[in-house]
């Protein structure tokens, strides 16, 4: 069975939402901790939503500088597949796997809603499970959620199919290109602001057009990884 | 005790929101005649000692790594001030 690690920072706040949505897609989760020096064998890492370090000097700053960060780093280098979600993407974004950052919302306002994406890329190891193109709504809740990097930056990102996820019909945020994700170059590390892992169960997810909380649309990051994991065994 | 002193501000071509929305309250408090706000931090490094050239460059190191973050803020200064130019 796939045994995807989680890793808890001071101040993160959705890492039991992380570990339950790997479970609730048939993997293993791990509990992982930012003061760990071994990522105890897993097969791929996720970095959860939450205030590490309360935002101080920049959102993720701080965490990137943990323990276990150094050994997330190698093992994305190495293939690893690994998901930032909201301030796992901060972190991502701080540690340099991915490129650009994120500033406070362009409102200036904590944002909660149920948002919707495009899936650009569906060949990351966590997205290979939808359809390029499709349409999924999954929870968004941010204060620093704007992506910004330079002009070159963002047009080798679109260049290379490196946005992997767009908001549909209104950017919450102030978002560069309506960015909500992005991946690396081998599609291993991808980072988003909205949260799947709050859209992995009926009657706990966001409202759809026919059912109240039925959406389910965030299991496929997990169900991804893990087909992305037993392909390449 | 000197203490070094770390500015660090949005780069210019970075849209700033919190300069942005203080720039908006300004006028409407009665303070007219500034066409722009840019809001940045300034971090004060005590030093228990003397502030060496080595402790400098290492003041220096960690603004660069990791008080600023190169893709969105520039470090704008680094300088030394001693507590007597304090108080």
């Amino acid at each position: 069975m796939a045994r995807i690690g989680v890793v808890t920072f001071p101040g993160s706040l959705d890492d039991r939402d992380a570990a339950r949505a790997v479970r609730l897609a048939g993997g293993e989760s791990v509990n992982l901790f930012h003061s760990d020096e071994s990522l105890q064998d897993v097969d791929a890492v996720v970095l959860p939503g939450g205030f590490s370090y309360g935002d101080y000097l920049r959102a993720g700053a701080i965490s990137r500088f943990a323990p276990i960060m150094e050994k997330v780093v190698d093992a994305a280098h190495g293939g690893m597949p690994v998901l930032g979600i909201c301030n796992g993407f901060q972190v991502l974004t701080e540690v340099h796997l991915l490129p650009g950052s994120m500033i406070k919302n362009e409102h200036l306002h904590f944002i909660c809603r149920d948002q919707v994406l495009r899936v650009e890329n569906a060949e990351t190891a966590w997205s290979s499970d939808y359809e390029a193109g499709q349409e999924i709504t999954i929870p968004l809740k941010n204060q620093d959620g704007q992506y910004v990097a330079d002009e070159a930056t963002l047009d080798a990102l679109e260049a290379e199919g490196r946005v992997a996820f767009r908001y549909v019909g209104f950017n919450p945020n102030g978002s560069r290109r309506d960015i909500a994700g992005i991946t690396n170059e081998r599609g291993n590390v991808v980072g988003l602001m909205p949260h799947p892992e709050h859209a992995v169960e009926a009657g706990f997810g966001p409202d759809s057009v026919l059912n109240g909380r039925r959406g389910t649309d965030g299991l496929s990051f997990f169900t991804s990884a893990i087909s992305t994991l037993v392909a390449a065994t | 005790m000197p203490t070094i002193v770390v500015h660090v501000m949005p780069k210019p071509e970075i849209l700033d929101p919190q300069g942005k929305a203080v720039g908006n309250a300004l006028p409407r408090l009665g303070f007219e005649g500034f066409a722009a706000v840019r809001q940045g931090k300034r971090f004060e490094l005590t030093v228990d000692g003397e502030v060496t050239e080595e402790l400098l460059g290492k003041a220096r190191e960690a603004a660069e790594t990791m008080l600023s973050n190169p893709v969105i803020e520039d470090v704008v200064a680094v300088e030394v001030v001693t507590s007597e130019a304090a108080s």
